[in-house]
């Protein structure tokens, strides 16, 4: 693989709903290793966005490309419908704000870890308990919920066992909506620590779409501010939030000031 | 279309005459057409082995249910000179199988048997023959609900896209949740193999005793599903795996005890209450395989002349009966 | 000793004589003709001709007969029969405007043209209980007066009146040339085209539609209906065999139709209008056919771009558990013997408790 080749590259995407055009026209690549943060307060075409990247809805327009680990940069909807089923359960990670659809709600914690393992041929069992045990850990959960199933959970619970059901496989590009969101200002903060731990010392790469400022400066190395489905700037984190050119983006900054 | 069908159509405008259109009904009740539309969904199925194949299920006159699916298979292959065993819980005497067994004795006149050996053609619900089968005989499975995958997903569109990508680690899983629950695998019943490490499949709520014997087995198996409108096939000396853990291998029931009436300690065995006080007893659930053993001159735990008593009452005493 | 109940031949031959015994109930009562079922039961043989989807009235009158009333059982008969019967064909699609009505009724207009037909209903009787109905004589030969008009030779349907208007989709003309699905000769496809669906709900149990129906109008999947039109007549069935090239008029059979009209906001593709519901059913079943058309437009949910949030509108769970055969058959067969699998289940619930005490035991120590 080329160093400096993209992980991920993104080409004049548009996708349209009817007449309404969610979001237009976007651009980016993203490096190995490399955190971007989507912001934009909610209809801003963020949610639209992050589903064409991960595979999810085809695009009205524009081109996807990944690079795959047995053929590099590859359009991701010239695949197969199984292909990219497995590539979201195996190099891809997909976190959802509402855990509910992240999570099989009454199959048990491991379980719900295990499943990535058994879905690519794992049959010892207890090496995925073992396996699953670690990455329980790993998100500081308790291990005696293992057997629980998550709907008996609090939701920063719910929230950090779907972040191991993801990183199971080892993923290197995850995809996550407003992983904070729902949840109580303490527990996400030990939530945003967990994930800024993880992604360092994983060397994950990600997307991470947010309308929370303070969540995008605490993970995200570069930003990209959506409004009215478009992107209006992007640049570094600290740089956008600092020194914002967009009037928009002024507006979203201060905006967090005042709070 | 033959003759009497004819006569059985001019007679929709005389309802007084139906009781003779009995007699009118084509050979095995199906028309030559839909028998040929049976046979070629057959034939795909063979082809895939564990693939279930979408078919134009006709309504039988027997319920759904009850055996349809099973009735539609049997109804397509069966000729003239073949022999018909018909068994339910393994058992040759149960109500089902003697009201299928009359129905194929009465439309399609052939001779029907209770020795597996026999037979031709055996249709089955829910086990089989402890007897092993040949590759001159073929075993038509009664089927209840065919997608392995529909405990855990009660879509079919979904479900038919899991199988077209071998997508069963939710299966998996389920297995998992078991043994994380209670030790074990808690099915007893339709487990689900992986037939020709392709296709996961139901065997049909045959107990889990009997899924060894689908693997390799020299007869060819084929299962009907009527309600559901699916058939799907084993040929014979395939590949057909239960699934399991490395660490937590398939196993099957074993019981402590014998056979009562012919003393087998390798068959399945049924439960019979003896009184209203926790009395019991165990018998082979397979009739004729219980029966042929005691003319063998095998014996289990009950006296001879009790054992003949039982086996008298149940039906059970005739390993020879046949048509 | 106890022992099993013995199955076997003679058991149920037994069971039939039984049977027979019952339906024919006191001999000192004058046996049931088909005629008597067939003129006096005309709604009971119309439900079982069109879920047993087979017109004859004969035969569904033999059917009621033999099934001593239970029309689930009498359904199960007809389509039993019905599936030995030679296809010669499909007939040319019926023209419900061309019926010849014997009531229509629109409730979305005051009066349109054709008029308001009320015909036979019970709409508006009050139920009670009409004792001269149990009287001994009987009640000779009622008879009702003709009317002073004749009704319109053809009426218009009021969904071809709000079209002149563009106010209501089109009826969908997919493709004439197109095959209508059969599905008592091919199983049902996901996602079911609206051909399978209509055949599907046509042939569904009226109970199940008739609950269906009300759980869209109580919320669940609502779809501010209005029942556009209802009309009951005969229409002509003709045939066109391939060797002649033309159709010819093979004779005619009483129909119910349900028209709904339905509100629709609108989506990207399609501007705010009236969408359609459809129902239609052999002879009188008015309740069945305005069941059935709610749930054909909760259906097109998917269609039109709706989220499919509830029961109604769910074509798997709808199509799949609408037919009353098949559900009557799999909900019985639970009656079959099931004891190899339940001793698996006694032998797997006696291994668990075993370990169960066992790791209690354990915990004890």
């Amino acid at each position: 693989m080329n160093a400096m080749s993209p992980l991920l590259r993104v080409h004049n995407l548009s996708h349209a709903f009817g007449s309404l055009l969610a979001c237009s026209d976007v651009s980016f690549e993203l490096h190995s290793g490399e955190v971007l943060g989507v912001v934009g307060e909610s209809g801003s075409g963020k949610t639209t966005l992050l589903n064409c990247l991960s595979a999810r809805l085809v695009p009205t327009n524009g081109i996807v490309e990944y690079d795959l680990r047995d053929r590099g940069l590859t359009d991701i909807y010239s695949l197969s419908e199984p292909e990219r089923r497995f590539l979201l359960r195996t190099d891809w990670g997909v976190v959802m704000q509402n855990p509910r659809d992240g999570l099989r709600m009454s199959i048990s914690a491991g379980g719900n870890v295990g499943e990535r393992l058994m879905a690519v041929g794992a049959r010892h069992y207890g090496e995925i308990r073992g396996t699953a045990e670690e990455w329980l850990e790993k998100v500081e959960m308790d291990l005696g919920r293992i057997d629980d199933a998550p709907k008996h959970f609090s939701g920063g619970m719910q929230q950090r066992l779907q972040i191991a059901r993801n990183l199971v496989t080892k993923p290197r590009l995850v995809f996550m909506d407003e992983p904070t969101g729902g949840l109580d200002v303490s527990v996400q903060a030990r939530l945003l620590d967990l994930l800024r731990g993880l992604v360092r010392e994983l060397k994950l790469s990600a997307i991470i779409v947010t309308h929370d400022l303070a969540v995008a400066r605490l993970l995200a190395d570069r930003l990209m501010v959506m409004k009215d489905g478009k992107v209006v700037e992007t640049g570094l984190t600290d740089q956008v939030l600092d020194d914002p050119h967009h009037p928009y983006t002024q507006l979203l900054v201060s905006s967090v000031l005042q709070v | 279309m033959t003759g009497t069908q004819t006569a059985a159509v001019a007679e929709t405008a005389a309802p007084a005459a139906a009781e003779t259109t009995e007699d009118g009904y084509n050979f095995a009740y199906l028309d030559e057409q839909t028998k040929r539309m049976i046979r070629r969904c057959i034939l795909k199925a063979v082809a895939v082995p564990g693939y279930q194949v979408p078919f134009g299920g006709r309504e039988m006159p027997l319920p759904y249910g009850w055996g349809t699916g099973g009735m539609q298979v049997t109804a397509s292959i069966i000729g003239a000179n073949d022999t018909l065993k018909v068994i339910d819980q393994g058992a040759d005497d149960t109500t089902n199988a003697v009201n299928i067994r009359r129905f194929f004795a009465r439309t399609a006149d052939v001779e029907t048997t209770e020795t597996t050996g026999e037979a031709s053609i055996i249709q089955t619900r829910h086990r089989v023959p402890e007897d092993p089968m040949t590759e001159d005989q073929i075993l038509v499975l009664q089927v209840p609900q065919p997608e392995p995958l529909r405990s855990l997903e009660p879509r079919e569109i979904e479900c038919r896209k899991m199988h077209a990508y071998k997508e069963y680690g939710l299966m998996q899983v389920s297995l998992y949740e078991d043994i994380a629950r209670f030790g074990e695998i808690a099915t007893s019943y339709s487990y689900p193999v992986m037939v020709n490490d392709r296709y996961l499949m139901s065997p049909t709520p045959i107990p889990k005793f009997d899924n060894p014997k689908l693997d390799s087995y020299p007869a060819l198996q084929l299962y009907g599903a009527g309600r559901e409108k699916r058939i799907y096939a084993i040929p014979p000396y395939t590949k057909v795996k239960s699934l399991d853990f490395d660490d937590h291998p398939f196993q099957v029931q074993q019981w402590e005890e014998n056979c009562a009436l012919c003393g087998a300690e390798d068959t399945f065995l049924d439960e019979v209450i003896l009184d209203d006080r926790g009395g019991k007893m165990y018998v082979c659930s397979d009739s004729h395989y219980c029966a042929r053993r005691r003319a063998e001159g095998h014996s289990g735990k009950l006296s001879g002349s009790a054992a003949a008593a039982y086996a008298a009452a149940v039906g059970a005493d005739q390993p020879e009966k046949g048509a | 000793m106890y022992v099993a109940v013995k199955g076997g031949e003679q058991a149920i031959l037994n069971s039939h004589k039984v049977i027979a015994e019952e339906r024919r109930g006191d001999p000192a009562v004058p046996e049931l003709t088909l005629a008597q079922v067939k003129e006096q039961m005309q709604l009971a043989v119309d439900r079982v001709m069109t879920e047993g989807s087979l017109y004859d009235r004969d035969l569904a009158a033999l059917a009621i007969k033999q099934a001593q009333g239970d029309l689930v059982e009498a359904i199960f008969l007809l389509r039993a029969y019905r599936t030995t019967l030679t296809r010669f064909g499909a007939t040319l699609p019926i023209d419900t405007a061309k019926m010849a009505v014997r009531r229509r009724i629109s409730a979305a207009y005051k009066d349109l043209p054709g008029g308001q037909v009320l015909g036979p209903s019970y709409d508006y009787t009050h139920r009670l209980l009409d004792f001269a109905l149990a009287a001994e004589e009987g009640v000779g030969a009622p008879q009702v007066d003709m009317a002073e008009e004749p009704v319109d030779e053809s009426i218009p349907r009021v969904t071809d009146i709000l079209n002149h208007e563009g106010l209501i989709e089109e009826e969908v003309a997919a493709d004439d040339e197109a095959r209508v699905a059969d599905l008592t000769r091919e199983p049902m496809e996901f996602p079911a085209e609206r051909d399978m669906r209509l055949q599907n709900l046509a042939r569904g149990d009226e109970g199940f539609l008739l609950a269906l129906g009300y759980s869209t109008q109580r919320g669940y999947g609502r779809n501010h209906p209005f029942a556009g039109e209802i009309r009951l007549g005969e229409v002509a069935v003709a045939f066109e065999p391939e060797e002649l090239g033309f159709p010819i008029e093979i004779g005619e059979i009483t129909v119910s139709e349900c028209q709904m009209i339905n509100q629709f906001a609108g989506s990207a593709e399609r501007p705010p209008q009236f969408t359609r519901g459809y129902g239609l059913a052999f002879g009188h079943c008015e309740r069945k056919t305005m069941a059935m058309a709610l749930v054909d437009r909760a259906l097109r949910a998917r269609e039109l771009d709706e989220t499919v949030d509830y029961p109604a509108q769910d074509e798997e769970f709808v199509l799949y558990h609408s037919d009353n055969v098949e559900a009557s058959g799999f909900v019985q067969h639970l009656k079959l013997p099931h004891y190899v699998d339940f001793q698996s289940e006694l032998q797997l619930i006696r291994s668990l408790r075993r370990r169960h005490d066992e790791e209690q035991m354990e915990a004890a120590e």
